[in-house]
């Protein structure tokens, strides 16, 4: 039988990189960092998301939280988030390449306080000086196509659209975006930020999306690890069904049991 | 007379903002030993001054001046 399971090619590339696992996991707002630990073992996952704040010397946590992250062996996307300029963004994520030895940044340059929506100009004008410098972007963007079209074009290779406003939970808002953008770009596509399901991210995968971030939905479920597993197996399970071709949507219902031979069938008259 | 010039220097303090905060430093000296005075010694954090980022290898050479801003981030949770 040819699953995905079965075919070692289906990994996502990203930057000519290949990860096993379509789920990209936060590390922000669990309960716990215990708890943390073993969402991320739940998550199977290759790759999480972690950003940089103002440290006091008093404070220690960012020490004892950098180890649990080494320990999980995942690689890490640090993130601008919270910048709101462009100058802003790139000065992060060049504390970002040398704290964290990496050339991937999650690039998030927010233009509005009430639902943390992308600032397109701005993100744009990091993207391509971030590019220039070699850096590995993958920006948190808006579904807006003429946007991901200049940032494909400014050398990001891989995009990561939102589904809803950042801790939402609200899903897929507008599929008609976001399926425009899947017929029209040939990079990756990674739904980042506003899920709040496992059904929605199966959803996004069967759109043909290459993987999701995720962060909020994990962290705040009740059981974290449980919830980390379950999108694990959705997105899966979305993949599958992507790969494996949906079938067309109808208006009227067709049979699915042979109508010939149908018994008590009368011709009337 | 040269040396005279660097103690009456050394005596001068100079006012910055640490992460936001006032702090006071004598005159001339330099990011690395702020950072040790502060207690950031040894750990895993990055530094911007004014805004610009100010790479590990330019901490020993590079002298505050009174009204910097000095940002120190270290890793935490983040989506």
């Amino acid at each position: 039988m040819n699953t995905l399971k079965d075919d070692q090619h289906d990994a996502l590339e990203l930057y000519g990189e290949a990860f096993t696992s379509r789920l990209l996991l936060g590390t922000a707002l669990y309960p716990s960092p215990a708890v943390m630990q073993e969402a991320i073992a739940a998550a199977n996952c290759d790759m999480v998301t972690l950003g940089l704040r103002r440290q006091n010397p008093a404070g220690g946590d960012g020490d004892a939280f950098w180890q649990i992250l080494r320990e999980s062996g995942c690689r890490l996307l640090p993130n601008t988030a919270g910048c709101r300029s462009a100058r802003e963004a790139i000065t992060l994520a060049e504390m970002s390449r040398e704290l964290f030895d990496t050339p991937w940044i999650k690039l998030e340059v927010i233009g509005d306080d009430y639902n943390l929506q992308p600032d397109p100009f701005g993100l744009l004008e990091a993207a391509r000086e971030l590019i220039d410098q070699g850096f590995k972007v993958l920006p948190y963007c808006t579904d807006d196509l003429v946007l991901c079209q200049r940032l494909r074009e400014a050398g990001c290779q891989a995009l990561m659209p939102w589904g809803a406003p950042i801790g939402t939970g609200r899903g897929l808002m507008n599929r008609y975006a976001l399926r425009t953008l899947r017929e029209r770009l040939d990079v990756p596509l990674i739904i980042d930020a506003g899920l709040g399901a496992p059904s929605q991210a199966a959803e996004a995968m069967e759109m043909g999306f290459d993987g999701v971030l995720l962060n909020t939905a994990v962290a705040k479920a009740r059981r974290p690890a449980a919830m980390a597993s379950a999108f694990a197996r959705a997105i899966e399970a979305g993949r599958e069904a992507h790969s494996a071709g949906l079938m067309e949507r109808r208006q009227t219902a067709s049979p699915s049991t042979p109508t010939l031979g149908q018994p008590f069938w009368h011709t009337g008259g | 007379m040269k040396e005279g010039i660097q103690e009456k220097h050394a005596m001068h303090e100079i006012t910055l903002s640490l992460n936001g905060e006032a702090a006071r430093l004598p005159a001339g000296t330099a990011l690395d030993q702020a950072l040790e005075r502060w207690g950031y010694g040894g750990r895993r954090v990055a530094v911007a001054i004014n805004d610009t980022f100010a790479p590990r290898s330019s901490w020993a050479e590079r002298t505050l001046d009174d009204g910097d801003r000095i940002d120190i981030v270290a890793p935490v949770g983040g989506g």
